[in-house]
Formats: structure tokens, sequence, C-alpha cells
């Protein structure tokens, strides 16, 4: 494959291959950050892929007390899936479990977008009829009685069809220890990175997958080109000074996002440096033919 | 570009009635065709010409200049964008049954302020009379949206069948406010007269600024930090420091009222 070298590091000029999808947010506020972070981590939980998720969510970013609608401490949580009513569906169920749940949260959505989902509407219900409806500033909130106090949730969050999901990275280095150490500090960069999340467990995922599979009825299996241990058995990508692979993958608000967060973590890997970090860095894509946003590592350094 | 202007010649010897004289509804006149418009009330007619000098200008936002408590009507059916300032008093009715726009005036106002508005952004720099956002005698809503902020002080039944929106009266408040509010916002900084308050009120929020005794069917639920007062503070930090103030803090929380539906409030400072 041809490559660019970047400071030592060899970035193959190849491309990610991305998708359209239904994106939304909410801004989840608490009395104390540790309650407000609480709640985000909660409802951002088994969030990893839509392939077996509900949806793809993650935390944007921390908000201090002058961001949030509220002043309290807060957290910007974003959430995609491939169709409005499954974002909806998703949304209303985790904001129902774990956010009306969570000690002293309140919600609010994230921004405006070209519609919206009933998040408070649908939740006020839990009132048993004691719930109490306020308008503030041409927004409706419902205010929700429950053991600690109020919930506090916006009546409906905004939802944008702009979203793109499947932005990726494939960080290669000599070692795990190396490897983590790129993609850690990649990882770093794209939550640094507004309106884009890395939705995989601490934003990594190490089981990348193909389409098809030898097994009859399973659409996706290991990446074998990429496997490491195989790299003698199968027609494997990988070099001979590769011995892992780790992959970020990325879901942004809009295809700027995800290009913003591509751009961040090659920047990240590229800084620490072949020696500390990784020796490669790829993307993965399936053609061309099946996505239709791709993102060209070239035009990324 | 200057406001549409209009100045009082003198105080006018009947009630007027200045409904036509809205920012939209003057769009694309010449000043002839303005001041040939009959704003009269009796069978003498007069037209705007005999009340007011005009001066042509922006129609986005209108100006008068000099008031009179026989000023009625004003600002009603306002629309969204528009603005009219009035330098001086106002009569009934200002900004009855508006939909949006915004409205200041200098100088006191008649009863049945903000009437059936439904979102017009209402200042009052002196007093206010009786039913500020109340619906006129046969009509079931009063106020339905909107903010009306009165930096003096107000009537009896200000915000008498109340169904949207916020008041905000940063002086005292005459008998019964609130009563049979169906929901929405009454703020008040100064005393509340009467015994009366929120008087079969169903679901508005009437918040108080001092500690006081309230009816009967009021029921104390405590002091509480409430979320949807830190949005309130907040919205109103620019527009009424005092009324944030008021919201920032802990309210002891009166559920009521218990004669009719019971899910309203009084909130006192705690």
């Amino acid at each position: 494959m041809p490559q660019l070298i970047r400071k030592g590091i060899r970035i193959d000029e190849s491309f990610a291959e991305a998708f359209p999808m239904t994106g939304s947010g909410v801004v989840v506020t608490a009395p104390t950050r540790k309650w407000a972070m609480q709640a985000a981590t909660t409802m951002t939980g088994y969030a990893t892929s839509v392939i077996g998720c509900d949806c793809e969510a993650g935390i944007d970013r921390e908000l201090s007390t002058r961001e949030t609608p509220d002043g309290r401490p807060g957290v910007r949580v974003l959430l995609f899936g491939f169709s409005p009513k499954s974002v909806e569906k998703a949304l209303v169920n985790r904001i129902g479990q774990c956010v009306l749940t969570c000690p002293g949260s309140a919600v609010f959505s994230a921004f405006d977008g070209e519609a919206k989902i009933k998040v408070g509407d649908s939740m006020r219900q839990f009132g048993d009829k004691w719930q109490i409806s306020k308008a503030i500033d041409g927004r409706r909130y419902w205010r929700v009685p429950v053991m600690d106090g109020e919930f506090l949730a916006e009546s409906s969050v905004g939802l944008t069809k702009k979203s793109v999901g499947g932005g990726n990275l494939l960080i290669m280095g000599e070692d795990w220890a190396s490897t983590m150490r790129a993609t850690e500090a990649a990882v770093e960069a794209v939550h640094a990175t507004p309106d884009a999340i890395a939705p995989f467990p601490g934003g990594v995922v190490r089981s990348g997958s193909k389409v098809g599979s030898k097994y009859k009825g399973m659409g996706a299996s290991t990446n074998d080109a990429y496997c490491p241990t195989l790299r003698g058995a199968t027609n494997s990508a990988l070099d001979a000074d590769i011995g892992c692979v780790l992959e970020i993958v990325i879901d942004g608000l809009t295809s700027e996002a995800v290009a913003a967060g591509m751009r961040a973590g090659l920047k990240a890997i590229i800084a620490l440096g072949p020696k500390q970090g990784a020796k490669r860095v790829g993307a993965g894509n399936y053609g061309g033919k099946l996505g239709p946003f791709h993102y060209h590592l070239k035009d990324l350094v | 570009m200057k406001p549409l202007l209009f100045t009082l010649k003198a105080e006018p010897d009947q009630r007027l009635d200045l409904s036509p004289l809205t920012p939209d509804r003057l769009v694309g006149r010449s000043a002839k065709e303005i001041e040939s418009l009959s704003i009269g009330t009796t069978r003498e007619s007069v037209t705007v010409g005999d009340i007011f000098k005009v001066k042509l200008g922006d129609v986005t936002s209108v100006r008068f200049d000099g008031g009179s408590d026989r000023f009625d009507l004003l600002g009603a059916k306002l629309l969204p964008g528009f603005a009219i300032h009035v330098e001086g008093d106002v009569g009934a009715q200002l900004g009855r049954a508006a939909k949006g726009g915004t409205i200041t005036v200098a100088g006191d106002a008649g009863p049945y302020v903000a009437s059936q508005s439904a979102g017009a952004n209402i200042d009052i720099y002196g007093d206010a009379g009786d039913f500020l956002g109340a619906p006129l005698a046969g009509e079931i809503p009063g106020m339905s949206g909107g903010r009306v902020i009165v930096r003096g002080s107000v009537g009896a039944r200000c915000g008498d069948r109340l169904r949207r929106g916020i008041i905000i009266v940063e002086g005292d408040a005459g008998e019964d406010l609130g009563a049979r509010a169906i929901a929405g916002t009454i703020i008040v900084l100064g005393t509340a007269e009467g015994e009366r308050i929120g008087y079969l009120n169903k679901r508005a929020s009437i918040v108080l600024s001092e500690q006081r005794e309230l009816g009967p069917t009021y029921v104390d639920c405590g002091a509480h930090n409430l979320g949807f007062a830190k949005l309130f503070a907040k919205s109103l930090a620019g527009e009424s420091r005092g009324a944030s103030r008021l919201l920032s803090g802990r309210l002891q929380r009166f559920a009521g009222d218990t004669a009719v539906f019971g899910k309203g409030e009084v909130l006192l400072p705690a």
C-alpha cells in the first residue's frame, strides 16, 4: 500500500468509509460533577456499536457551571442511530432508566437540530399527574416530583439527520503498550474535538471486523488481515514490525466533526512519534462502495 | 432608521381606540393615510391627525411621544418582530391579544394589561391597573404567553385566569393576586395585599418575596432548591435582578389551591 511518512510514522494512503446517521444529544446536569458524570456514564453504557446495541453513544465533553442551562455542573452526551425512530426509542429508554433514576439529575437539549424528539413529554407521566410544566424563554420543561426533589427535563431535544458514523483510525505499533500509548493520545484528542465521540470502551476497539464470515448467518467476523497472530497464515495487511493494532471509531454530529476528530487523532499520534507510540496508521473501509463519506488520511495530516 | 413617531398634540377629550396603530398595520401607509385613520370611540369622530403629529419612519418600531390614560387598546394584536414604545401613560387593555412583539411604557398603564396576550414582552416602568393579564368578561383564559414586567405596583386580581407566561411585579400587588390562575408564573417583589392569594389557583406558580400567612387551602411542602427556579433566575437576570435573586434562593413550597386542583403553588423565600 502506498504510504506517506510523517515524523517516521507511516501513514497509509487509505481512507475511512463512514455512513450517514441520525444524531441527538442531551446535556445532563447534577448538583456535583461526580453525579453529572455518573448519569452520563450510565446512560452511555452498552452503546458501542449499532450492530448489537440500540444506539452508539458517548460523552462529548464536560460542561462548566457557566455553560449549562441551570448553572450546575453538566456533561454533554451525544447519541447516534440509524433512524430517527431508533434514536428516539434509545434516548427515551436511556434517560428513563439511567438519568431519571440518577440522584439530582436534570436533562436538557444539547442542540436545536432539524427535528425534535419528545423526551420530557415521554417522561412526564412518571409524575402520576403531579408533574408540572413550565415554559421558559420559549422552551418547555417538565418538573417531575421524585424522592430527592424534582427531576427537571426539557420537553423535547434536538435531532439531526446530518450526522456521520464510522470515521476511524487503525493504529499499528510494535507491541500492545506502545500502540496503546499512541491510541490513548489519539482518543484524548478526539474527546477534545467538539461534536464528536468515540463510542467504544475508553474510545478504543480491538476487535475490528470485516464483512462476512465462514459461518452461516454471521454478518461480520474478525478482521484477519489486521490480526498480528495470523500475519503469516492469512493475506495479512501487516508489516513485519507490527505486533498490535487498535482502532478508534468516531461518530460526529456533522461530517466536519468526524474529519476534525480524525485529524486531531492523527496529529496526536504523529506528535508522540514512532519510538514511544505507533509505527503506522491506516483506516478501515469497504472498498468505498458502501458508505458515502470518505476521509482520506493524506488529506488529514 | 428612526422609529415611526406619533407626537401627542393635546390631551384627547374622549377615550381612544388605538388598536389600528400597531406597526404591522401601518406598513406601506403614507403619513396622510395614517392621519386619516379613525380612532374615536364616541359619536364625535376623531382621527389620528386630530390627536397626533405623525412622522414617518421605521414601521417595525413605533414611538409615541406623550401618553394619556385615555390611550386604550394600544398594541392590540401586535405581531412578533414589532415594537412599540410610549413615552407617557396608557389606558386600558395595553397589548390586548398580542401575538408577540415588544411594548414598553415609560408611565403608568390602566386595567387589563396583556389581557389574553399570547406572547408579547411588555415592560411598564410605572404602575399598572387592576386585572393585569385577565380575560374580559365572558372569556375563559387570560394571558396565554409572553412576559409582563411592571416596575411599579399593580392593582387587584393581577394574573386572573393566567394560562401561560410570566408576570413580574417589582412593586406591590393588590388583592386577589393570581386568583383563578390556570397555569403560568407570577412573581411579586413587593407586598401582596389581602388574604386570598392564589384563590382557586389550579396549576400556577406564585412567587412572593416575603414570608406571610396564606389561606388554609394552601399546604406546606417544605423548603427546597428547585431546578426550574434556577432556570428562571438565569433567564430573568438581565430583566429583573430582584426576581432573579429571589428565584436563585431556597424556596418554601405551599401547594394549592387545594380547594380546586391543588397542583399550583405559592413559593416564599425560606
